[in-house]
């Protein structure tokens, strides 16, 4: 039994603040200028991309490949569940459609295969023909920068950042761009993040450097070598097919040759991201499969973005024999290329083996771009090439008959429960009521500012949901009301006792109702996907709206009223007087009371 | 009688023997699970195009027609679930999977209504959007959330209670499904989302009542006023009330949703779902009080401390019996 100071004090203090929460959810609404939740395919209609499989030989691919790509891609597109995007296959092709108009940017990173493979660096050149080369240049393109010497950066880093963060940018930075600058100071290392990496690399690609230090590991300076970037690279165990390739790569920041399909067991040559460099790179030591989780963030001493992977354990065994056998080999095949759908992402130079399974890649990264390709990389590359064939705006599949309908039958409903407690619990319902009112608010507000934020999605079935739900609240505080009427039946107690004793009752028995509500929402939201992921959201947070209205409001309201003399007293229309409550003699020997 | 039924409801002051009849309640559910049970093999669950995938058509807009109107037209046309979508100039139509014949009914009768030719009606097979992968995750998350709560049951309470609040959910569940197999309705991703719904409105019920159980019999034990069947017999009769009204409170609703959802918008989501929730709804309510405390009792009875405290509760009637007035033992034996 609450003292009646403290039950004086705490009533008004926390309709404050429930008060606060709902003025900070409205302030966001209005801040952020949404007042009207988003809409799921079925009402608001959307944006359907037809995928098209692409095959090296054009054989129909598997049936299970497909079904995997179609697991994956809507993992991709509905991660958290609550976007209320649909993937659905179609004979060969796999149909996407992500509500709301104009999400055809979405859909294309979604469809990109990301395969990501790392491989040894062979042999390394500035993307660009360059007939006028000097003879020295020629060498430039080996990654000089990998001296620690020559990149401070490259030394500060991993000293840093231990382990994990050994491979690092400053360290992949030596493709063209480091050893034009290494070449004429030691400068770089300061030049290398965010997006000056890019207008360098491009800058540095003309051909200027003078010849690297470094290329003293092969009797270079061929003055025939000038067409041959290559000259002065060791080509041994390069497969002349591949050399050949190579030779007629033509790479540009506009054709890199994104979305070849490499084949893991093979050599490859592959442009870099800015297309401004190329590569030839060893079979994929390590793949993207072995990647147990990837996430994005900031690196903390560069300030850029990076993709953080962890590695399966196999991966981890094989990431760390990759980096111990590169860190043994002459440049510039100390590199070790991330090459993403083909495109050479990242080369970073390793200073040492790694282990324990985690390391970091990075690359012209930005906020956004880390975050896609980490999301694509968690949820496992495609196993096939698609190619998107039509993008088509589609419209709901529900008239606006339906969502009208389903508001007007749900606010019908509502106030027919409303009537309900006014009759049934007279002055008590009007506590009754206006919790009803207050939850029906903070659901609404709570649905559009995670719309707003998390990309919720509204579907009818969600709307009818919380209607429905909005009605299982009243099944808390009429819990509440009739442990009130109990105690004021058990022993003459008055009403503001009643109020606090019966609270202690109701409270226990609404929590434990509620965890069990809570427990089922969470396990279906993270074990389930799709819409059942959906829903599930949708019924955590009617539940966590009970609890938040029960307690904030429900509550102190009945604390409140407790001391009017309405319903202290007992007046016949509160709901609370005698005669209505009081048992006939007959049946109280079978009444509770007596047990 | 009528009124003064329901003052006796209002007071709380009723009387019904939940428990005793639970022989009855017995029968009676185990006669509605095997009916559905049996209806699931014979008439199975008449799946959306969601799950089972179906045949597209699209075909060009023409001035004039209309969501609704298209709908018709092709529902002339042999298939029983349309789903009618713009896309971009065209009309997207997606009904169950059709056979060939079918399929070009329906081209032919597209054709004649819109005045084009029936090749210009294209038509493609589409996999489930609810398919293989996502019911077998939702599954599998029922699974684990029915472990989850018998879990936490057998922690807030005991495990007599967490199994005896399953037993009733499958219960649920299972009837509900019964309902959808015999009736025919269509089980759409709606419906299978109001079969989520009954879940944790099922679960809701049986936790309060079970709670008010726990209560009213953890003083027993060491008195030897009533048995544990008694004592939970009256925290039913005594609750009785709030679990109509709750019921009731929580069905207004989606009673006004089905009735709208039926009456005026015919098929569609809100019926799909409403229906679900409806009958989900009303079997709960049955099942918290008919079966799901019947259940706890029969498994608390063959616990030694209530048989022991049945044995004192027995010896005390008898001897109080003896010296007691005539009227008293009449009251007794009413119990």
């Amino acid at each position: 039994m609450a003292p009646p100071t403290s039950s004086q004090i705490k009533p008004g203090r926390t309709l404050l603040l429930l008060l606060a929460i709902i003025a900070a959810m409205g302030a966001a609404v209005v801040l952020q200028n949404a007042y009207i939740p988003k809409f799921g395919l079925d009402l608001a209609g959307g944006t359907t991309v037809t995928l098209s499989p692409e095959t090296l030989d054009n054989k129909a691919p598997s049936q299970e490949s497909l079904d995997r790509a179609v697991n994956i891609i809507r993992d991709r597109v509905n991660g958290q569940g609550i976007s209320d995007a649909q993937v659905a296959r179609a004979s060969d092709n796999i149909l996407i459609q992500i509500p709301g108009a104009g999400q055809e940017e979405a859909l294309k990173l979604v469809a990109t295969t990301a395969e990501l493979r790392f491989r040894q660096v062979l042999a390394v050149a500035p993307a660009q023909e360059q007939p006028a080369a000097l003879p020295s240049d020629a060498a430039s393109p080996a990654p000089s920068g990998s001296l620690p010497a020559v990149t401070p950066s490259a030394a500060a880093s991993p000293a840093a950042s231990p382990a994990g963060r050994a491979v690092s940018k400053a360290l992949q930075a030596p493709s063209p761009t480091a050893s034009a600058e290494a070449g004429q100071g030691n400068k770089q290392g300061d030049n290398q993040q965010g997006n000056q990496q890019g207008n360098g690399k491009k800058k540095n690609a003309e051909p200027s450097p003078a010849a690297s230090p470094l290329v003293t590991t092969q009797p270079s300076a061929d003055p025939n070598a000038a067409a041959d970037p290559l000259a002065g690279q060791d080509l041994s165990g390069i497969d002349p097919a591949v050399l050949q390739q190579f030779k007629d790569l033509k790479c540009s920041a506009n054709n890199k040759g994104a979305g070849v399909l490499d084949d893991p067991t093979k050599q490859f040559a592959a442009c870099d991201e800015s297309g401004t460099a190329k590569y030839i790179l060893d079979v994929a030591a390590v793949q993207g499969s072995e990647i147990s989780t990837a996430s994005s963030g900031l690196r903390q001493d560069t300030g850029e973005w990076v993709v953080n992977l962890d590695f399966k354990s196999a991966g981890a065994t094989k990431w760390s024999e990759l980096t111990n056998k590169t860190f043994n080999s002459q440049p510039p095949r100390n590199q070790i290329g991330a090459v993403l759908d083909g495109v050479v992402v990242t080369a970073p130079v390793s200073n040492g083996r790694i282990t324990g399974g985690k390391t970091e890649i990075s690359g012209s990264f930005t906020s956004q771009t880390a975050t896609e390709l980490a999301d694509q990389l968690k949820y496992g590359a495609l196993p096939l090439k698609f190619k998107v064939s039509s993008t088509v705006s589609v419209s709901s599949t529900l008239g606006a008959d339906q969502l009208r309908g389903g508001l007007i039958a749900g606010g019908i409903g509502l106030v027919i429960v409303m009537l309900y407690l006014l009759l049934y619990y007279r002055g008590l319902g009007l506590v009754g009521i206006a919790s009803l009112l207050v939850a029906t608010v903070v659901t609404y507000l709570s649905v559009v500012v995670l719309s707003a934020n998390a990309g919720f999605r509204l579907s009818l079935p969600h709307i009818i949901g919380l209607v429905v739900s909005i009605g299982i609240t009243a099944d808390s505080f009429i819990v509440y009301f009739e442990r009130i009427r109990d105690e004021m039946k058990e022993g003459r107690r008055s009403l503001r006792t009643a109020v606090e004793v019966a609270w202690k009752r109701a409270r226990r028995t609404i929590l434990v109702a509620d965890a069990v509500m809570l427990i089922a929402a969470l396990v279906l939201y993270f074990l389930a996907v799709g819409d059942v992921a959906g829903f599930a959201f949708a019924m955590g947070l009617t539940t966590v709206i009970d609890v938040v209205v029960v307690f904030l409001f429900t509550k102190p309201l009945m604390s409140l009223v407790a001391r009017m003399k309405f319903f202290a007293k007992g007046h016949p229309l509160s709901g609370l007087d005698a005669e209505r409550m009081a048992r006939t003699e007959s049946s109280s020997t079978s009444t509770l009371q007596e047990a | 009688m009528a009124t003064g039924l329901a003052r006796r409801l209002y007071r709380g002051d009723i009387d019904i023997d939940f428990v005793g009849k639970r022989k009855l309640w017995y029968g009676l559910s185990i006669a509605l699970l095997i009916i559905s049970i049996a209806g699931l093999f014979i008439k199975p669950l008449n799946l959306g195009v969601e799950f089972t995938g179906g045949s597209v058509f699209d075909f060009t807009r023409t001035p004039g027609s209309s969501i609704e109107q298209v709908r018709e037209v092709v529902g002339s046309a042999g298939p029983h679930q349309v789903i009618v979508q713009e896309a971009g100039p065209n009309w997207r139509v997606t009904t169950e999977s059709l056979e060939g014949a079918q399929v070009t009914k329906v081209q032919q009768t597209v054709a004649d209504e819109y005045k084009i030719q029936p090749n210009d009606v294209s038509t493609q097979v589409i996999g489930a959007t609810w398919g293989g992968e996502v019911s077998t995750k939702a599954w599998i998350g029922l699974i684990f959330f029915m472990i989850a709560i018998m879990a936490y049951l057998s922690m807030a309470f005991e495990w007599r209670m967490a199994l005896a609040a399953i037993v009733a959910l499958v219960h649920d569940l299972v009837i509900t499904a019964g309902v959808y197999s015999w009736s025919g309705f269509e089980v759409t991703p709606a419906t299978m989302l109001g079969f989520l719904t009954i879940l944790g409105y099922s679960l809701y019920d049986a936790v309060v009542v079970f709670d008010m159980i726990k209560e009213v019999t953890t003083p027993l034990k060491t008195s030897a006023k009533m048995t544990y069947t008694q004592a939970a017999n009256n925290a039913l009769s005594h609750t009785l009330i709030r679990s109509l009204n709750t019921s009731l409170v929580a069905i207004l609703p989606v009673a006004a949703i089905l009735f709208i959802g039926t009456t005026l918008l015919g098929a569609g989501v809100l019926k799909d779902l409403s229906l679900a929730l409806f009958v989900g709804m009303l079997v709960g309510t049955y099942s918290s009080l008919c079966v799901a405390t019947p259940i706890l009792v029969s498994l608390k009875e063959r616990e030694p401390q209530w048989i022991a405290l049945a044995k004192r509760v027995a010896q005390r009637e008898a001897s109080e019996a003896k010296q007691a007035s005539s009227k008293e033992k009449k009251e007794h034996a009413k119990k």
